[in-house]
């Protein structure tokens, strides 16, 4: 048995001649919570379409729980629970009626609705028209037909868009607690990495179709190297100097000079280098960067 | 089977508080009433035409058979194969609906099904309730002769035919529907169509039962053998199976189309 809720191999799509989603090869470990980033337009609405088998995928290319895709539709499906884009929801029912109308699609107990309700919190606007509710509601609501079938892996399309903060913060414990307490497997995909930075255990970064980045947040914040950030009077001369003195210069620009950070003590004898030569040292200081500019970084650079 | 009958009681489900639901009950109730009301009212000049029974129930029921066939049935079964699937595009839930662990034939069919269900409620409304208000007219209207003569098998073999030769019109104006989101595409295709039906079968045009929606106005041209009893008349002409093989035609034509359409 594969240890992957979901792989693809090499997934290729195209729509007509463009090229969307170009030898995408994803792997999301059972239980995890698999943060699937990119700027909008990169392929990720794409990419999990293929995976609910909307858009038909070349076989042998994506698996779900090991098995292919095309050839085990239903009983993949059935494992799946999926929130795609904005919130698909039938405006003239209530929202009660939204969730036991996917009762009687998977065949299960009506009841179930109550549950749903009261876990995103619509249990006061249950027979209102889900028409009325606002983007949030739906967005709840969305959520909670994703769930109401109890599935092992949940796909949710930018879960947290037009949620106030309360309702973000709701939804990120929400996962949490599936993924810790219930076992499941949450593929959440953003076009922000600061709202999954806190929730995910895994990342996968694409831009145009490709995957430009896979693996742990722990790997992705490894990326990142600390550096020294340092400002003087005369620049010139203190990229000389340390130069000299064998620093590696990442970055520049008018006032300040960024060389890499090895230890606490090496920043000390830069500090006395500069000094000694002449310079006036403004500021030095460590500087991590932070996962959104390595996001940027990591999605501009193709 | 399970998957089917679970997507045909959805489709009960969440249309049953729409237009196209409830479409199927008023429109009988609402045209048997109006004439039943002007057979009522005008009693005194009906009865000066001393009909004896069989003409009566003819007359009666001739008035909402023959604008049914021409009017009525086209556009009410146009206004349902839309909103049938209007359903799913107005909110975006074709993608909702593919990705439930359903078979996509059960889910299509079912739809369908539901079309035709909703098809048969309306015209067996009208059926019944012909049946029933003639009665009823015959106990407030004592000198009418409604009594006279049993109109039950003409009236079911006259709601077959029209059930019948209205299958074309509605796969046609399903698949039309489930392409098109919106509702001039279908409705404008399906109104000159029904123009081209009515003009058609009218000036007798022989090859006018080749039309879908000539079909139902074709339906109610009823033909007898010399000497044939009233009631013997075919139900299966050719303008009905025109119909019949146009409806299964492009009910396996429209799964194909959805199943090689990607669900945006």
């Amino acid at each position: 048995m594969s240890n992957f809720a979901i792989e693809t191999v090499g997934l290729t799509y195209n729509f007509g001649s463009q090229t969307v989603v170009k030898d995408l090869s994803l792997q999301v470990p059972k239980g995890s919570i698999y943060g699937f980033l990119g700027p909008n337009g990169a392929g990720k609405t794409t990419t999990i379409k293929i995976l609910l088998n909307l858009l038909q995928s070349p076989s042998d290319q994506v698996f779900i729980f090991g098995k292919e895709i095309n050839a085990n539709r239903i009983a993949s499906l059935k494992r799946m629970g999926a929130l795609v884009e904005q919130p698909a929801i039938y405006g003239h029912l209530t929202g009660k009626e939204n969730l036991v109308n996917r009762c009687i699609l998977l065949g299960i107990k009506k009841s179930k609705y109550t549950d749903m309700l009261n876990i995103v919190g619509l249990t006061d606007a249950a027979n209102k028209k889900a028409a009325q509710y606002s983007l949030g509601m739906k967005q709840r609501l969305g959520i909670a037909l994703a769930l109401i079938s109890d599935p092992e892996l949940l796909l949710l399309d930018e879960p947290t868009n037009g949620l106030d903060p309360n309702g973000i913060i709701e939804i990120r414990n929400l996962m949490i607690d599936l993924t810790t307490k219930h076992g499941k497997t949450i593929l959440v995909s953003s076009h922000l990495l600061a709202e999954i930075e806190r929730t995910a255990t895994h990342v996968g970064i694409i831009n145009k179709g490709q995957l430009l980045f896979q693996g742990t947040i722990n790997e992705l914040q490894d990326l990142s190297k600390p550096s020294v950030k340092i400002e003087t009077n005369n620049q010139e001369k203190a990229i000389a100097t340390l130069v000299n003195a064998g620093a590696e210069i990442v970055q520049q620009n008018e006032q300040t000079i960024s060389v890499t950070f090895k230890t606490k003590a090496d920043m000390g004898n830069m500090n006395t280098l500069l000094v000694q030569n002449g310079i006036t040292v403004f500021s030095i200081g460590k500087e991590r960067k932070d996962l959104e500019n390595l996001f940027l970084d990591i999605t501009s650079k193709n | 089977m399970r998957s089917l009958y679970i997507s045909y009681f959805s489709e009960f489900y969440k249309s049953r508080k729409t237009l196209a639901f409830w479409a199927a009950i008023i429109l009988p109730i609402l045209i048997c009433g109006l004439i039943a009301f002007g057979f009522y009212s005008s009693s005194d000049r009906v009865l000066k035409s001393n009909y004896p029974g069989l003409i009566l129930w003819a007359q009666y029921s001739g008035a909402a058979l023959n604008v049914m066939g021409m009017l009525i049935l086209p556009f009410y079964v146009m206004f349902m194969a839309f909103s049938v699937n209007n359903i799913e595009h107005k909110n975006d839930t074709w993608k909702t609906l593919f990705s439930q662990p359903l078979n996509k034939f059960s889910i299509y069919a079912a739809k369908y099904l539901y079309a035709l269900t909703l098809l048969f409620i309306c015209l067996f409304l009208f059926a019944t309730l012909t049946f029933a208000s003639g009665h009823l007219l015959q106990l407030l209207v004592p000198k009418y002769t409604f009594n006279d003569y049993n109109p039950l098998l003409i009236l079911v073999k006259f709601y077959s035919k029209l059930f019948l030769a209205s299958l074309g019109i509605l796969s046609l104006q399903f698949i039309l529907s489930l392409i098109w989101s919106d509702f001039l595409k279908p409705m404008g295709i399906g109104f000159v169509g029904t123009i081209a039906g009515i003009i058609t079968a009218n000036v007798g045009w022989k090859h006018a039962y080749l039309i879908p929606y000539s079909d139902p106005t074709l339906a109610l041209r009823v033909t007898r053998a010399k000497g044939a009893k009233i009631e013997d008349f075919p139900i299966f002409t050719q303008e009905i199976w025109v119909s019949v093989i146009f409806a299964i035609a492009l009910f396996i034509i429209g799964y194909f189309i959805l199943s090689k359409r990607n669900i945006k």
